[in-house]
């Protein structure tokens, strides 16, 4: 039994070495070697300033911007180095049948409508007036896109046509033409509009 | 149209991945030479060394299982320290402090169980070291101690009349060697590539393309005109004062994509952030959600192979057809949850309808991603509930009604679907035994399986095993939802928030560890409660199939005669399904009435 003990005990501390600090090691050093844009968050970077990581939401509510997924944000959890509060956001919980989501999608079509009066007519696609699963979708979906392309053009004085083009530009397909959904890259989308992201990125 | 063509495509992605993987899981822990052993054979043979170990010796079921319950202990122990005591630790850049006594009491079984209950979001609680050393460690060895097990019981149902289960600690080494660091070391790569970050160097901050303006207590200002020059910011022409203007938001990096590909192989499923593989920095594009998904199920699918491979091999007669017959009863109930989700989730409520104000083609979007949509999201929820995994790839707690019954009903069931790696077939071949012995009194013949006479012990056995899901459940759930302190932990009101409790206590109960993740669980009654519960479904079925196996280990294999009844045929099967079935229905459907089913009929205003 003694030496049951001891062997349980020391199995532990060998496994610990070995799926804790050698793998996690061994994958930090390859991957930071051979992917160290995606390895450290996929930030775009453009002379010197960050504009964001492609791959997590931000807010967007100017009218000349495109608008990502509705966001649940969270303005006390972090701070920065200096202690300066940051930005993150999470997932509602809410039920879809419920009273406190009602309110909110009322809400959310009541900004629509008032950024762009002339779509009264036209009914809002779902992920537009929804929060995501990981509160930081950074994509919507292209008929989410297509439904804000008047305001934007309006706001920017711009052609729909120019603003489509650059949606197009950002839109990826299902993979493999089958599995997932079709979306488009909001901050990518309102960079490029902004001129910051230039034609080859 | 798409949509069914997307379900049938993963169900055949997932068993053409998995029948493979069986046929190799069954060479490595039956001791068969293959490429991989010959390479890290001198590893495996240096561990042996420096603990002492011989790999020869053929343990009996109690010193099997003291050695399991044992290095288990150990684990918990070490994670506890760890989770409490990740302030004074290195690895550090988080700042993270040491969580209180029973969040981290909570944490440590949810872990060591192949739980992976989350009461804290990573991303503001835990350190790298945590993450890295203490979870990661526990992904990998709790997922090799249930395929242990199993291998426990292939040998105790194959052997005649011999003392011996098998030798515990060559059972985990080979598995964690073997099988489960090679796979993640490969995945890890391809995960990255694709954006899941892999860093040890902590949060970063990047600048926003539009500020945001807070009040001073970091609620958020809609409509706010922020001066960035003066610092101010107004709202309908006022100046707000103490306003904050936030210009930069934070990445939660960790060594994520390591931890990922494990939690997903091993059914662990605790994310290294709080929203799981929803969060775009643990699954950021449609190829990551096919190989986290697929890894979801992928080993305890493979083991129904392995189980009639390693049968068979051993001289039992249509061995192979045994472990098929299991993966049919296993696969139909599959099928169907995916087919009744399916339709819950595409139809949306009239709540996100609004009148026709918009327009619900894409479904329920509400706590789902853009990229995966309704179809990738429900499979996900169907699987992962299938297999005691419990990652989320789409938020459960906001699932339509009926839609998050499912995901529910399939822990309620005991994670028998697949279920956890290892402990869910062990778990199945629990409710084989059941079956076999109720159709022996129906038909009035002894019952056996695989040639072994079912007499009272190994009932009382089973019995256990396939009664402890629903009494911890239902004790866990009833007691919580009665006492007072409970309510205030609700994120939804009425029926949805028993939902909410009752998702919570099937999921500890179950091992599976997914969440209607509205529900705050870091109380101290919730953790512990919740804690034990897990306890009690994980180690009371592993010590009564470890006790199984050494009782079939000892008897001698009888011959088939006319009057054996067959279970590897599609009348079993049936059967199976039915007793799986049964023992859930019976269970669960006065609980979930309450409900899910309520909140049902309030939505279509019959309530």
């Amino acid at each position: 039994m003694k030496q049951t003990v001891i062997r349980a005990l020391g199995l532990v501390v060998l496994m610990t070495i070995l799926c804790g600090f050698l793998y996690t090691l061994v994958c930090t050093g390859v991957n930071q070697l051979l992917f160290p844009h995606q390895a450290n968050g996929s930030v775009i970077e453009i002379d010197g300033r960050t504009y964001g990581s492609e791959l997590l939401a931000q807010q967007f509510t100017q009218p000349e911007h495109l608008w990502g997924r509705l966001m649940s944000l969270d303005l006390t959890s972090f701070t920065d180095e200096e202690g300066k509060p940051v930005m993150y956001a999470w997932a509602t919980n809410k039920s879809p049948a419920g009273e406190d989501e009602d309110a909110m999608i009322q809400r959310r079509i009541d900004a629509l409508l008032k950024a762009d009066p002339s779509m009264a007519g036209t009914s809002i696609p779902v992920d537009l007036v929804t929060v995501s699963g990981s509160g930081l979708d950074p994509e919507i979906s292209p008929e989410a896109a297509a439904y804000q392309v008047h305001r934007i053009a309006e706001a920017r004085g711009i052609s729909e046509e120019e603003v489509q083009s650059v949606i197009d530009k950002y839109t990826t397909g299902r993979f493999l033409g089958i599995f997932g959904e079709s979306r488009v890259n909001v901050l990518k989308v309102n960079l490029a509009l902004d001129g910051i992201l230039s034609e080859n990125d | 149209m798409n949509s069914v063509m997307q379900y049938v495509l993963y169900v055949g992605i997932l068993v053409a991945f998995a029948i493979p993987l069986g046929f190799y899981m069954s060479k490595v822990m039956d001791g068969e030479n293959n490429i991989v052993s010959r390479v890290l054979g001198p590893a495996e043979r240096g561990i042996y060394k420096i603990l002492h170990i011989d790999p020869n010796e053929d343990m009996g079921w109690k010193k099997y299982l003291a050695a399991a319950l044992l290095f288990n202990l150990f684990g918990f122990i070490l994670l506890l320290l760890i989770l409490l005591c990740q302030g004074w630790l290195p690895w550090n850049p988080q700042g993270a402090e040491g969580l209180s006594w029973h969040l981290a009491f909570n944490t440590a079984v949810s872990f060591v169980t192949n739980t992976n209950w989350q009461a804290y979001s990573g991303e503001v609680a835990l350190s790298n070291f945590s993450q890295a050393i203490g979870l990661t460690v526990q992904n990998f060895v709790s997922a090799a101690s249930g395929i242990a097990v199993l291998w426990c019981l292939i040998r105790g149902l194959t052997r005649i009349k011999k003392h011996g289960v098998g030798n515990f600690w060559q059972d985990l080494v080979r598995c964690t060697m073997y099988i489960l660091l090679p796979i993640c070391l490969v995945t890890t790569i391809v995960l990255t590539q694709q954006g899941v970050p892999q860093s040890l160097s902590g949060n970063r901050y990047v600048d926003l393309v539009e500020p945001i303006a807070a009040d001073a207590e970091g609620n958020y200002l809609a409509d706010a005109k922020i001066d960035l020059e003066a610092g101010t910011v107004t709202v309908d022409g006022d100046v707000v004062e103490n306003a904050q203007i936030i210009t930069q938001q934070v990445l939660p990096l960790y060594p994520q994509a390591s931890q990922v590909s494990m939690k997903q192989l091993g059914t662990n499923g605790g994310g290294v952030l709080g929203l799981n593989s929803a969060h775009p920095f643990e699954n950021p594009t449609i190829l990551t959600n096919m190989i986290e998904m697929v890894f979801l199920l992928v080993i305890a699918v493979g083991l129904c192979f392995s189980f009639g491979r390693s049968i068979a091999k051993r001289g039992i007669s249509r061995g192979m057809k045994q472990g098929i017959a299991i993966f049919l009863a296993m696969f139909v109930l599959m099928v169907a949850a995916l087919w009744i989700g399916a339709a819950q989730e595409q139809n949306a409520t009239p709540v996100l309808a609004q009148n026709g104000l918009v327009d619900t083609a894409l479904g329920n979007m509400e706590g789902k991603e853009t990229r995966f949509g309704v179809t990738t999201s429900n499979t996900w929820a169907v699987w992962t509930t299938c297999a005691s995994n419990g990652s989320v790839n789409s938020m459960h707690d906001s699932y339509t009604p009926l839609g998050g019954l499912i995901p529910m009903l399939l822990m309620m069931l005991g994670e028998v679907v697949f279920g956890g790696v290892g402990c869910g077939l062990y778990g199945m071949i629990g409710f084989v035994i059941l079956t076999v012995f109720i159709a022996g009194l129906m038909v009035g013949h002894t019952p056996e399986y695989l040639g072994k006479k079912i007499e009272p012990h190994e009932m009382r056995m089973a019995v256990l095993i396939c009664l402890a899901t629903p009494i911890a459940i239902l004790l866990g759930s009833g007691i919580a939802a009665l006492l007072p302190g409970t309510a205030g932990s609700l994120n939804n009101s009425g029926a949805h928030g028993l939902s909410e409790v009752l998702y919570a206590y099937s999921s500890a109960g179950g091992n599976n560890g997914s969440a209607f993740a509205g529900f705050n669980a870091n109380t101290p009654f919730l953790n512990v409660s919740l804690g034990l519960v897990m306890l009690f479904v994980r180690f009371i079925p592993m010590t009564a199939t470890i006790a199984i196996a050494g009782s079939m280990a000892a008897k001698k294999r009888v011959a088939e005669s006319a009057g054996t009844l067959s279970t590897s045929n599609a009348m079993f099967v049936f059967l199976l399904i039915l007793i799986v079935l049964i023992i859930g229905a019976l269970s669960f459907f006065p609980a979930l009435s309450l409900g899910p089913i309520a909140e049902f009929t309030e939505m279509l205003g019959l309530g």
